[in-house]
């Protein structure tokens, strides 16, 4: 591995073997990692909220699942990776407070998980693994050399997907 | 006439209102915990930034740094949540003054009791900031109980980042650095009205 790419809160970008790409701290934000086997190109995208429809102020597509699905498909297919034969694995929208009610503002993790995964069906894109939901914060990092996606939580073994 | 807010193109006169609520709000808190431990507490003059949220965990010493959330939902005249946040070594602190314990502060795990009183001083802190919300807008504002996560900075940014996300691409978030004579602490606050609420309390004093 050479170089190992950051991705934000909100933020997306691409990589391309022998570099590997990361987010950090993830809670109820979901990280959806895209990957083309065959070029070994993948991209990665932490969205926050599930719909950009329903957000008055929605210019950073990254953003959401949705606009940050299409977006990162367009980025990767511009250096060469085919919108056909891309796979997806996800990881993130945990809960991360043990809140009694069942009120909107607190199922987001689930919710943003929801709208990846409807987000990916509609595009044909399968998902080969997932890590989702629970109640702790994860890191991962995702190889494109060997398409291992490796998820790192506090207290707890790395995971290997 | 409730007057419009945007995070991402406020004004200076919106900033400074919002800076200096945060300011009452953790002077009234770093009052009410010197009383609670009986001793003495200073406080720094708090910064208040609008980040993005790429910067935001950054700031907590970087997004995987292990930190203590104790995040409370609000009710009444404003909705919206408010989280107090500091890193672990604050929290064993803190726990360590109140209970007149001299646990190491690098020790993760808190015990029923030391979580217990982890969570009175959030609500504590919590009740001053804002009670002195509530009187400064003259508004009624009522708080849930605390529910406390401890996991990485990034994780527990993320649940009241998403709240800001609704409205727009930055976060207001009030540092405040607070200690005894041995150990300064590092303390977050963060307050998220809905949007609704931000117009309401800039209405409320006359912007």
């Amino acid at each position: 591995m050479d170089n190992m790419i950051k991705v934000g809160m909100a933020d997306l970008n691409i990589c391309v073997t022998p570099d590997a790409i990361t987010t950090l701290g993830l809670g109820s934000c979901v990280g959806i990692v895209l990957y083309d086997p065959r070029k070994k190109i993948a991209g990665l995208v932490h969205v926050m909220l599930p719909d950009s429809t329903k957000i008055i102020n929605n210019e950073n597509k990254a953003k959401f699942a949705d606009t940050g699905i299409d977006l990162l498909i367009k980025k990767m297919c511009d250096i060469g990776a085919n919108s056909n034969s891309l796979i997806a694995k996800i990881a993130g929208g945990a809960q991360m407070f043990a809140f009694g009610s069942n009120s909107e503002m607190m199922r987001i993790g689930e919710r943003n998980v929801e709208a990846t995964k409807i987000k990916l069906k509609q595009l044909g894109i399968r998902i080969m693994a997932e890590d989702t939901g629970a109640n702790y914060g994860r890191t991962i990092e995702f190889y494109p050399e060997t398409g291992e996606l490796h998820i790192k939580s506090v207290g707890k073994e790395r995971k290997i997907l | 006439m409730v007057s419009h807010i945007n995070l991402n193109q406020i004004d200076n006169m919106q900033f400074d209102v919002l800076r200096e609520i945060g300011n009452i709000g953790a002077g009234n808190a770093t009052t009410a915990l010197s009383q609670m431990i009986n001793s003495k507490i200073d406080m720094k003059v708090p910064k208040v930034d609008l980040l993005e949220f790429k910067e935001l965990s950054d700031i907590v010493g970087g997004a995987e740094n292990i930190v203590v959330g104790i995040l409370f939902t609000l009710e009444g005249q404003i909705d919206g949540m408010m989280m107090f946040m500091m890193d672990l070594s604050a929290a064993r602190h803190l726990v360590n003054l109140l209970m007149g314990t001299t646990t190491d502060s690098q020790t993760t795990d808190f015990s029923d009791m030391e979580l217990s009183a982890l969570n009175e001083i959030g609500n504590i802190i919590a009740g001053a900031y804002l009670s002195s919300l509530s009187s400064l807008t003259n508004m009624l504002i009522t708080s849930s109980v605390p529910y406390m996560s401890i996991d990485m900075s990034g994780a527990i940014l993320s649940v009241p980042a998403i709240e800001f996300g609704k409205i727009g691409d930055k976060a207001l978030l009030i540092e405040t650095e607070f200690g005894d004579d041995i150990k300064a602490v590092n303390g977050y606050f963060i307050l998220i009205p809905t949007l609704e609420s931000y117009g309401a309390i800039l209405s409320s004093l006359g912007l």
